[in-house]
């Protein structure tokens, strides 16, 4: 095993734990999430977008981490959009998303297994039916954009909005929660 | 069994307890609750999860180490194209090499050695691990108080299969895409992120009766 594959595996090891101790490879009770009855899923997944986001900018600014090496996800806005709602109809329906069905299926759960098969054959099959999806694919294609960029707002200014709506929406998590 | 191994783990017990993160590791009555009650050596009580910020920001610290180390974030959908593109490929080498999608999966190692199958490896000990020391880990088909098992296992199937179709359209699903995205500002990924929780809370009142 090459030394990036051997840090793949270490990295997979710490996020798989990571998610089964925030309680994702139960699909109840990401389910929750859409009931508005638990807010885990929202409080993990923005609590680290935050706290990778915080590091990635301070990192950047001290010279330790050079933003321009770190592959950035390509923006195609109507494949997004589109791949965006039946990836959430999906998600509803199936309780788990990608990576939480494969610690489902780690500890024990059959439906995460099952959620692991689906999402195979569905790639497989839009692999297999990609040719005339191929325009779609590719269409509105907007590069690395990021949202500094698009906004035409600096780097900082955006990183401490984020923050901001992030605090202000773990407040409103909190009581609805509480109401639940 | 399970229950004898996660307590073989539990040799660390001093730094469990109040430490959510390790609390999996502690000694069972460590803090003197539950002592006098008998307990089920073949079943014991699961561990309370982590408060979700703290596991939040462990999971924003590993994705920043990703960053860092290998130069790119986490992921989970890649792994299954990954794998789907070597299936392809060992059926019928020529079909995948012509394949606009599979094909770039076949380029270099080959797709058996994708990073992110690697990773996503990974994710299943690591989910294990986490699952076995918290006395978490248990045969079981989750599923809401008014659905039947048939009915559950068919949702998984299908719920998987509309991720499946979504995360190939946008190029990534919730760690690739959201997460990782998220955390980098990419216009891309903030559009999947809102686009799926619409999708999601849209059909959420239609399959209420599988989860409520």
């Amino acid at each position: 095993m090459t030394d990036s594959l051997a840090v793949a595996l270490v990295i997979g090891i710490a996020f798989g734990w990571t998610l089964e101790r925030a309680g994702l490879g139960s699909a109840p009770k990401l389910a929750g999430q859409f009931y508005l009855t638990d807010f885990t899923v929202f409080k993990v997944m923005f609590s680290a977008i935050v706290t990778a986001m915080l590091g990635a900018f301070w990192l950047a600014r001290l010279g330790v981490l050079d933003l321009s090496r770190v592959y950035m996800p390509e923006t195609y806005l109507a494949p997004q959009l589109a791949g965006g709602l039946l990836f959430g109809a999906g998600f509803v329906i199936a309780g788990l998303c990608p990576g939480t069905s494969c610690v489902a299926a780690a500890t024990g759960r059959g439906d995460g297994a099952l959620v692991m098969l689906g999402m195979f054959c569905g790639v497989l099959v839009t692999g297999l039916a990609f040719a005339p999806l191929r325009r779609f694919y590719e269409s509105t294609a907007r590069g690395a954009l990021t949202l500094p960029d698009l906004l035409h707002v600096p780097y900082g200014v955006v990183v401490a909005a984020v923050v901001a709506m992030a605090l202000t929406a773990f407040q409103f998590a909190g009581r609805l929660e509480r109401r639940a | 069994m399970m229950g004898t191994r996660s307590r073989g783990l539990a040799v660390s017990g001093s730094r469990g307890g109040s430490n959510p993160w390790f609390r999996g590791f502690a000694v069972s009555g460590s803090r003197g609750e539950n002592t006098a009650q008998p307990r089920n050596r073949e079943t014991p009580r699961p561990r309370p999860y982590a408060d979700p910020y703290v596991a939040g920001t462990g999971l924003g610290l590993v994705l920043l180490a990703a960053f860092v180390i290998a130069g790119r974030g986490l992921g989970a959908s890649g792994a299954f194209a990954s794998g789907a593109a070597g299936v392809v490929a060992a059926a019928s080498p020529a079909r995948a090499a012509a394949n606009p999608y599979f094909a770039r999966y076949l380029a270099g190692d080959g797709p058996w050695h994708e990073w992110l199958l690697l990773e996503i490896a990974g994710v299943v000990i690591g989910g294990f691990l986490s699952a076995l020391a918290a006395g978490r880990l248990r045969a079981a088909i989750e599923r809401g108080p008014g659905i039947g098992r048939g009915s559950r296992l068919a949702n998984a199937f299908a719920g998987g299969s509309a991720m499946g179709v979504g995360a190939v359209l946008a190029r990534g699903c919730t760690s690739g895409l959201a997460l990782t995205g998220g955390a980098l500002l990419s216009a891309g990924s903030w559009l999947f992120m809102m686009a799926a929780f619409a999708g999601a809370y849209l059909v959420a009142p239609i399959v209420k009766r599988a989860w409520r």
